[in-house]
């Protein structure tokens, strides 16, 4: 009896909290129709917003994918001298708000920052920056255990059967890691196409210029412009689906290892 | 020929291996034998490059190979919980080395045929390490090793892992493979009767030292030392003189040379007969007799026995 009660009490705290907001906005974004909303999302400012998330994203992820990767080699293979201090650091921006990355950004870059100028701040590097830095944990994360628990013993046999470093990690590590590091991937993308705060700072918000899809539905619908608002938080969600959909097809894979 | 000379290694406040030389000749099967702790293992990844020593050289065939990386040593090693590369098959396990070493794809499908001929894995190519029991894989880990033509074959408690019957077999047939392809090699183990059977040298290690270095007979007939002479064999303590428990005769009568003790028990272990002895003085003894010498005696528990030791070896004290 206990158990059911849990079990209905945790639907109902999902339904309410998180599917009845979810659809409402699915129900607001198609109220009259299919046509408004394809009309509100192929808009020129709305296209030139999932641009610029797209290419925020194809920054970030790979740069974070490479970054996790030999950031995991190091702490785990390797014993980089000051690699301990990296792996402690590496969670920062999972209890930092983005809101203070995005501000620290800014200070570096801004007016009397360090690093001023270049054209950082207000385009698309600094939007980029902020990006890789909120979503920097995800394959380090997923990587770190898995290189753990497959141990040193694989890849000395290789060295001994005259593997290079290179031949070694190709043909060894990678295919026990590839796993973890498509399911960090996977997080990574999440992550970037939803970041809203640190973005937000380093932007500037310049409508159709630095605005990615997060600022877009946020501007329209302080804009009264619900309707766009609406339409494209249906696209962002759709792609959180697509991001659950394939973390679901990832996990059994990484356990059946 | 394997040489390593004056080898040191630490780990942290540990020292795993202290001034330690060692020669292993060429085509020779030598076994690197001790408790845990001793070393042993640690040698042999000095020797492999898997492990880089504080001090001391290591040279194969008379090249200095110290800083030379493992990839460059021409060594094959097969660790004891075998390291199989879990995502390949049996086939692509045994070709590793030839691949990266990128030789015709015609050579290695050829090579690869003879290995599994030659480790009884031949219908099982396809299969992945997970598939295969223990005994298999390491055969497999064998055949991977000597893919690559090594010139020296090294083996970390390659049985260890296994249970005792398939332990004896791999034992044996590593003895025969050798045989045939007298290739240099040194195997690590604690277990000292692996050690005797299937080495022709053995080099006995404590505690980061060689105890002694010799011919399997050789180290149990002359055991340098009290340690050796205990880790090689059962052995019986008294006074300052240690026998073995086949070196003793039981007698019913007393006479002259011989010591009283009462039987505690009897052991019957097939074709041998283990009596556990206690002397008046207290102190133990056990002795090995065969079934008939047993019967002859009619021994029982409770009996008085008269003890006289065929053969004991007393040390110099240790300066």
């Amino acid at each position: 009896m206990g158990r059911y009660l849990l079990r209905f009490g945790a639907l109902s705290y999902l339904a309410v909290l998180l599917l009845a907001p979810l659809g409402l906005v699915f129900y607001r974004a198609f109220e009259h129709g299919f046509w408004p909303a394809w009309h509100a999302v192929t808009s020129s400012d709305a296209v030139h917003a999932f641009k610029l998330t797209l290419v925020v994203a194809a920054i970030a992820v790979p740069a974070n994918m490479i970054f996790g990767i030999l950031c995991a080699l190091a702490v785990v293979r390797y014993r980089v001298p000051g690699f301990g201090l990296v792996n402690a650091l590496v969670d920062l921006p999972l209890a930092l708000s983005p809101v203070v990355v995005g501000l620290s950004l800014l200070l570096l870059y801004g007016r009397n920052g360090w690093l001023q100028g270049h054209g950082v701040l207000f385009a698309t590097p600094g939007m980029a920056l902020a990006t890789i830095f909120v979503s920097l944990p995800f394959v380090v994360r997923e990587v770190v255990p898995v290189l753990r628990e497959i141990g040193t013993e694989q890849e000395q046999a290789a060295s001994t059967l005259g593997a290079s470093g290179m031949q070694i990690f190709l043909r060894v590590t990678w295919p026990s890691i590839q796993w973890a590091v498509a399911y960090g991937v996977v997080l990574t993308m999440a992550r970037a196409l939803g970041e809203y705060g640190a973005v937000r700072v380093v932007s500037g918000n310049i409508i159709g210029h630095t605005e990615t899809t997060t600022l877009f539905v946020y501007n329209r619908y302080n804009n009264f412009e619900a309707q766009g608002a609406y339409a494209a938080s249906v696209l962002l969600a759709l792609a959180a689906i697509l991001t659950l959909l394939l973390m679901n097809r990832l996990r059994p894979k990484e356990e059946t290892r | 020929m394997i040489e390593a000379r004056g080898i040191t290694k630490r780990f942290g406040e540990f020292v795993a291996l202290d001034d330690v030389s060692v020669e292993v000749p060429t085509g020779s099967l030598t076994a690197l034998l001790g408790p845990s702790g001793s070393g042993k293992s640690t040698l042999l990844r000095v020797i492999a490059g898997l492990e880089r020593p504080d001090a001391g050289t290591v040279l194969l065939d008379g090249a200095d190979v110290t800083g030379r990386p493992p990839q460059k040593r021409g060594v094959g090693f097969v660790f004891q919980h075998y390291a199989a590369f879990k995502h390949m098959t049996v086939r692509d396990n045994i070709a590793f080395g030839l691949k990266v070493r990128r030789r015709p794809r015609a050579e290695i499908t050829k090579r690869v045929d003879e290995l599994l001929e030659l480790v009884q894995l031949k219908g099982l190519a396809k299969r992945y390490p997970a598939q295969l029991s223990g005994g298999q894989r390491q055969r497999m880990g064998l055949a991977r090793a000597l893919a690559v033509d090594p010139r020296v074959l090294l083996l970390d408690e390659p049985f260890g892992a296994l249970d005792a019957r398939v332990r004896k077999e791999l034992r044996a047939w590593l003895r025969r493979l050798h045989d045939e392809t007298h290739t240099t090699t040194v195997i690590v183990t604690h277990d000292q009767e692996e050690a005797m059977e299937v080495a022709d040298r053995v080099v006995v290690m404590n505690a980061g030292h060689i105890e002694q270095a010799a011919p399997p007979r050789e180290l149990y007939d002359s055991p340098a030392n009290e340690f050796v002479m205990s880790f090689v064999g059962p052995v019986n303590r008294l006074g300052d003189a240690f026998i073995r428990p086949h070196d003793v005769e039981l007698l019913l009568e007393p006479n002259g040379a011989t010591q009283e003790a009462m039987v505690e028990r009897l052991v019957h272990l097939g074709f041998e007969v283990r009596v556990e002895l206690v002397r008046d003085d207290g102190e133990e003894l056990s002795v090995q007799l065969t079934r008939e010498q047993a019967e002859a005696l009619e021994l029982m528990q409770g009996q008085i026995v008269y003890v006289r030791p065929t053969r004991q070896t007393v040390f110099a004290p240790e300066a």
